[in-house]
Formats: structure tokens, C-alpha cells, sequence
């Protein structure tokens, strides 16, 4: 299980009908890659996360895999055009089966 | 050949344009506007303007403190506030069990260190101190992260009040002693702080654009070694550097020429944690 896992996501909270906006998320994790050794020797198992997605009202937007070569503290930032208002759903999904989610709603005025 | 002579004075005029620092403004935020430029307190004299590390980084790594969400110091921020929040120890306490909250230390960090009862006194005395005493818990190692994230959360609270050391009265001796360790030469390479910092800020030591030296920004988060680097760490790499035997992480002498060198940046805004590269 990893420890100190925190998802933060950072979305303006209004954009104009069409307007593109940028998204900016991060979670804290350390990324351990798998391919490393103890001071025993022995391996430390690989704890990553390894896929990332962002939906708006339910369609997908971004879905990305992650890989063990990537480091700590993941941090995406993308494009995103605001058709409607609605709601910005992120899920990030642990090696550990651990899935965490934040939820950032945009109003178009 | 001609071509050759004048292609090798422009290249030496603007290599002269590329030093000093940059004329770019921080504001954190959009919102908090940061002093990274003023006149030099009156003790000093090797210089006249006092310009913050931030002035001496690229573009790109100025932009990572513009926005404390692309910060990477503010994970540990973060951190940090849940070890105030967290019991430990034999007594049952928390940091939160005596203070309110972090809120409760706006401006300490900016007139640290100080003298108290005879003692020069850093952050990292202060917190150990507090937590051997009052919390019966274990001291903190002095650059492990739980130390450095905590002083990252007090100086947070500062941030943006100018750094307003005392250096006379009982400070008077330890900040001597400190300016005497400033303008020492170390090392085999016999270098003092001030040949890099003072006469030679804004040139080029190998890759690295010399800064002024100062510590408004500290802890700071180094993006080669990915976590928060306490004020002595740097000072002991600078002096490993000179190829000298280096004084210890939280010895008397480091505590002096912390004082010193902080007195130096009196004036600049508190940045911490800024980012550095």
C-alpha cells in the first residue's frame, strides 16, 4: 500500500462557452520503479501508478499509461475546450489496486 | 580573419549583457509581489542592490515559485501539516496540542535566527527543542525531510515580509563571528564565501550562474536532488566544494555564519520554499 498518496488538481472555476482552458494535476506518490534493491539486496516491488484518465460529463478526454521509468509525484498539465457546464472527473489507478479521484466542477458563463 | 575578430568581440559583448541578474518580477500566485530587489542593509559593503537567488535562475525554473501549484516544495508543505497535526512522543502531544495552528508563526521565520536565553537559536533548535521538552519525542535529524518540511511550513507564513535579522546587542558576537567565516578562505582551493558570492555574482563557476548567496529562500527544493535543502546542507557543499573539511550540520560554527549570511539578505521578501535548480 502506498503511503502518502494525494491527488490535487488545479481548474479555473469559470470559462467561456468553447473557451480552451488548462488543467493542471498532480499526485503525490513515489513511484517506486521495481528495479531497485534493498539494502539487503533484495528487490523492492514495483508500487507506481499506472493510469491516469480525465473525463468531463462523461467523456473522456485524456487517458494516459504510465510507466515504471517515471518519477515521483506525477504531474500532467493539458488543454482542455469547455463546451458546457459541467463536471471534470480524474482518476488515478494504483499498482495496489488503490484507485483515487477528485471531481472539479467548471461553470461556462 | 577580420570576420573571425569581430565574431569573438560580439560573442565577449554579450556574454558581459548575460551576467547579473535578470529584470524579471516574481509575484506568487498572481497575487503576492516579492521584494528580489532593494537597497543593501548598511552593514554590508560589498554591495549596493541585493538581488534574490530567483534573479539568477533560468525561465524555467523562476516559473516553477510563480505558481505554488507547480511548486514542488508545497508536497512537503503539505506533509508537514499533517505531522503538526500528528501525535507523537511519550507526553501524547502534537505540534497542534500547544498551537493553534502554522498561521500562529507569521514573521518568525523572517527574524530568525536569534539569540535566545545566550544561545544563538535556529529553526531546527527551536522544533527539536519543543519536541524533547514538551512532546518527549525523538529529535529530528536536521536535513531529514520531516525537519525540513516543518521549517518550510513555519517560513511559508513569512512569506513576503522582508528578512529582519537583529545583529546587534546579544547577536553582536555570534554575527561577528560569522562574517569572520564569510570572508575566510577554505579549502585547497582557498576560497571564501564572498570570492563566489559577493565578487563574483552574476558570472558563470562552470555551468552554474552565481548568485548572491542569500537565504530568504530556504529551505529551498533543489530540482538535482529532488527534496528540501536545509541552510546548512548548502553551506556544507560549498565548503566540500572548496575541497576543505567541512564543519557539521548544526554546529556552533554553521549557526553563526547562518546569522551572518541572513543578515545579508535583510530586506529581500522571505520566499520560502522557493525553487532553485
Amino acid at each position: 500500500m502506498a503511503k502518502g498518496v494525494k491527488p490535487r488538481v488545479k481548474v479555473p472555476k469559470s470559462a467561456s462557452a468553447g473557451e480552451i482552458i488548462t488543467i493542471k494535476t498532480l499526485i503525490s506518490h513515489q513511484m517506486e520503479s521495481g528495479q531497485r534493491k534493498d539494502k539487503e539486496g533484495n528487490v523492492i516491488p514495483r508500487s507506481i501508478i499506472h493510469r491516469f484518465t480525465c473525463e468531463f460529463n462523461g467523456q473522456s478526454i485524456i487517458d494516459i499509461i504510465l510507466a515504471p521509468a517515471i518519477s515521483t509525484n506525477p504531474y500532467f498539465q493539458f488543454e482542455a475546450v469547455v463546451p458546457e457546464t459541467g463536471e471534470f472527473k480524474f482518476t488515478w489507478y494504483d499498482d495496489d489496486g488503490s484507485v483515487y479521484e477528485e471531481i472539479k466542477s467548471i461553470s461556462v458563463i | 580573419m577580420r570576420v573571425a575578430i569581430v565574431a569573438t568581440i560580439v560573442c565577449f559583448v554579450s556574454s558581459l549583457v548575460l551576467a547579473g541578474p535578470d529584470d524579471d518580477n516574481l509575484t506568487i500566485n498572481g497575487e503576492l509581489e516579492m521584494i528580489t530587489e532593494t537597497v543593501a542593509p548598511t552593514h554590508l559593503e560589498g554591495f549596493d542592490v541585493i538581488y534574490s537567488g530567483w534573479r539568477f535562475r533560468t525561465d524555467e525554473t523562476q516559473s516553477l515559485q510563480i505558481d505554488d501549484f507547480d511548486n514542488p516544495a508545497m508536497i512537503f508543505v503539505d506533509k508537514a501539516i499533517d505531522l503538526f497535526n500528528t501525535v507523537d512522543g511519550t507526553e501524547g502531544k502534537a505540534c497542534v496540542s500547544c498551537h493553534e495552528g502554522p498561521e500562529q508563526f507569521v514573521g518568525l521565520s523572517a527574524s530568525m535566527p536569534k539569540v535566545i536565553d545566550g544561545k544563538l537559536t535556529v529553526m531546527e533548535d527551536l522544533i527539536n527543542s519543543h519536541r524533547a521538552e514538551v512532546m518527549g519525542a525523538e529529535a529530528w535529524k536536521w536535513s531529514g525531510e520531516d525537519m525540513q518540511s516543518m521549517i518550510a511550513l513555519i517560513g511559508l507564513q513569512s512569506r513576503g515580509m522582508p528578512v529582519n535579522v537583529a545583529i546587534d546587542g546579544e547577536a553582536a558576537p555570534f554575527w561577528e563571528q560569522g562574517k569572520e567565516m564569510y570572508y575566510t578562505r577554505y579549502g585547497q582551493l582557498e576560497l571564501s564565501c564572498a570570492n563566489c558570492h559577493e565578487q563574483n555574482y552574476g558570472n558563470m563557476i562552470r555551468a552554474d550562474h552565481l548568485s548572491q548567496g542569500h537565504t530568504n529562500g530556504f529551505p529551498t527544493y533543489r530540482l538535482k536532488q529532488a527534496k528540501l535543502i536545509s541552510r546548512h546542507n548548502r553551506f556544507r557543499g560549498c565548503i566540500r566544494d572548496t575541497r576543505a573539511e567541512t564543519f557539521a550540520e548544526g554546529s556552533d560554527e554553521f549557526r553563526a555564519l547562518e546569522l551572518y549570511v541572513a543578515s545579508r539578505s535583510n530586506g529581500l521578501s522571505v520566499e520560502t520554499p522557493a525553487v532553485r535548480q
